[in-house]
């Protein structure tokens, strides 16, 4: 009894005990990927605090929280490499704050339908599928095209010129070395911003593909500068997600960006040492089972069609 | 010496006649009349604090003559919604829902009686005995049949999350007059008072009661943290990024100097 009450701590936002060492090596374990694969992990950190009975809308506030740590901790180790794009992240957090404060309105608003858990839960299958999918296409076709050993750059193909660079505002983005609208990179962040909100996620499995693909930015200054931006648009969404919705569990967080940052660092060091394919094949296939593990539940029928909800409690059922 | 031969002495100055007069008149009024039925709990606080793991408290008490001991724990009221899962277009979502009034937040239920209670439906009904009696009120308008599946769902949910306790529990006897039991507080019980009911059962009516308080409050810095959040949100918000912005540092430099 002594030892086990040791082992627990209460989280005084989420109103429940959870082992230390769970939340500890949760957090290192997604610290571990985060590290390997240069996202911020809270698409995979929010759902396993859900899997693990934290009521949905703490996870998300408390997520948000979290990543900005691993942001903060990951964006210094990029600027001094010079792989921070400034001009390209302010833009795109200018888009990132305008989206993540609409998102937590949207947020608190399907809290009040009752719709929340749904919300969140379909928008994880729809985007960690779309972009699960991708990522694993898109890397089956070049470790194809690697055996076939072409030496063409395939990169620069995914760069063509087409409708959106015909919009107003163009700006030249030196490190990126692009001239585009400055309207793209708000626009993306704005929509990455309510996901944020929404989601609890930094929004870096969104924004690296969009960056790569849509923007057409360089690979080496992506990671860098989405970093950058979600640093801000993930503190703007914890503190709209404290005052409006009261979801995010400092000590929650705490536990989970101490394992996160001591797992990062040792993720980092594994990353280094595998290919860039297997790396986003490896990532894909994490991405994907997730998502499939997230529409079973919704599609399988529920034990109990019945659930409830105590008014204006902040905790709804997981 | 002058001290010890007259105390002793000082019973005798009164008549037995009036003396036993005096106890006949004392007994009525202070065990039968008046206090028929006397429980307390060992401690009328659970504070919540990190290493809050649940409590048990001791309910002891005493009661004169026959009878059976009833002990209901209601936590602090709440208004509950019920939701409904439909299937649409292939997702289970929520569709009807139902709004209870002033249900309680935890409920437990314990007696001395091993084989059912000796007390009418009514009074079952009044002093909300078994979950089947738990008073559960909507202002919305329900066939008999949608309340039945909304209320039995708001029982079955709160049993699945250990807030309400399917079975009664046990009131142990001790002799002729005493009696005890355990009241459980698990971990996820929301803060607040909550009234421990002791009900003394005699020829099928409540023959007594008595209510005892009992407050269950989160303290230390889990409460803090709590407080804080509700009160003081912008602060609370702005805090827990700096938290979070303060560690990303601070890993950065640990592990910059590994």
């Amino acid at each position: 009894m002594g030892a086990d009450a040791q082992m627990h701590i209460y989280l005084p936002i989420a109103e429940m005990s959870v082992n230390i060492f769970l939340v500890l090596g949760m957090g290192a374990g997604v610290g571990v990927m985060s590290g390997i694969f240069g996202v911020g992990g809270g698409f995979l950190m929010t759902p396993l605090l859900i899997f693990l009975g934290v009521p949905a809308p703490v996870a998300v506030g408390t997520g948000a929280n979290q990543i900005i740590a691993s942001s903060v901790s990951g964006v210094l180790a990029h600027w001094r490499r010079g792989n921070v794009d400034l001009m390209m992240g302010l833009m795109l957090l200018a888009g990132g704050v305008v989206g993540s404060t609409l998102g937590v309105f949207v947020f608190k608003f399907l809290q009040t339908l009752g719709q929340i858990d749904l919300v969140i839960k379909l928008s994880y299958v729809i985007f960690l599928g779309i972009i699960g999918g991708l990522m694993m296409a898109e890397s089956l076709r070049s470790l194809l095209r690697s055996r076939k050993k072409s030496g063409s750059r395939m990169h620069r193909k995914l760069h063509q010129h087409n409708w959106m660079h015909g919009l107003p505002l163009k700006f030249r983005f030196r490190k990126s070395k692009l001239y585009i609208s400055l309207l793209l990179p708000i626009g993306i962040g704005f929509l990455v911003g309510i996901l944020t909100a929404i989601m609890g996620v930094g929004g870096g499995f969104v924004m690296v593909p969009a960056m790569i693909y849509l923007l057409g930015m360089p690979t080496n200054v992506v990671v860098g500068t989405s970093l950058f931006q979600i640093i801000f648009v993930s503190a703007n969404a914890t503190f709209f997600q404290a005052t409006l919705n009261q979801t995010v569990d400092v000590v929650l967080a705490l536990l989970l960006l101490i394992g996160g940052v001591i797992g990062a660092q040792f993720g980092t060091k594994i990353g280094a040492k595998l290919k860039g394919e297997q790396l986003r094949s490896l990532l894909a296939v994490i991405v994907l089972l997730v998502c499939g593990k997230l529409l079973f539940d919704l599609v399988i029928t529920p034990d109990d069609l019945y659930s409830i909800v105590a008014v204006g409690d902040k905790a709804g059922p997981p | 010496m002058i001290a010890i031969l007259t105390r002793p002495t000082f019973p005798f100055r009164l008549s037995w006649p009036r003396c036993i007069l005096g106890l006949l008149m004392l007994m009525p009024i202070t065990l039968s009349a008046d206090e028929p039925l006397v429980a307390d709990l060992d401690s009328h606080l659970v504070a919540i604090t990190a290493g809050f793991t649940g409590e048990e408290l001791l309910l002891f008490g005493t009661m004169q003559g026959d009878g059976e001991i009833v002990v209901v724990v209601h936590g602090p009221k709440q208004d509950i919604v019920a939701r409904r899962k439909d299937r649409v277009v292939g997702v289970w979502m929520n569709t009807d829902s139902v709004e209870f009034k002033g249900v309680p937040s935890f409920y437990s239920v314990a007696t001395t009686a091993r084989s059912g209670l000796d007390l009418p439906p009514s009074a079952l009904r009044r002093h909300q005995i078994g979950l089947e009696n738990i008073r559960l009120q909507t202002d919305q308008i329900l066939s008999p049949e949608d309340y039945e599946l909304f209320a039995s769902s708001v029982l079955r949910n709160k049993v699945a999350i250990g807030l309400f306790s399917p079975d009664a529990g046990v009131v142990e006897r001790r002799g002729r007059q005493l009696f005890r039991a355990s009241v459980l507080i698990p971990t996820n019980v929301p803060v607040g008072t909550y009234t421990v009911e002791t009900l003394l059962v005699r020829d099928g009516q409540v023959a007594a009661a008595q209510t005892t308080p009992l407050f269950v409050n989160k303290e230390g810095f889990g409460a803090q943290v709590y407080r804080t959040a509700q009160i003081q949100p912008a602060l609370y918000g702005l805090i827990a990024i700096f938290i979070a912005g303060f560690a990303g540092l601070a890993a950065n430099w640990i592990f910059q100097k590994l």
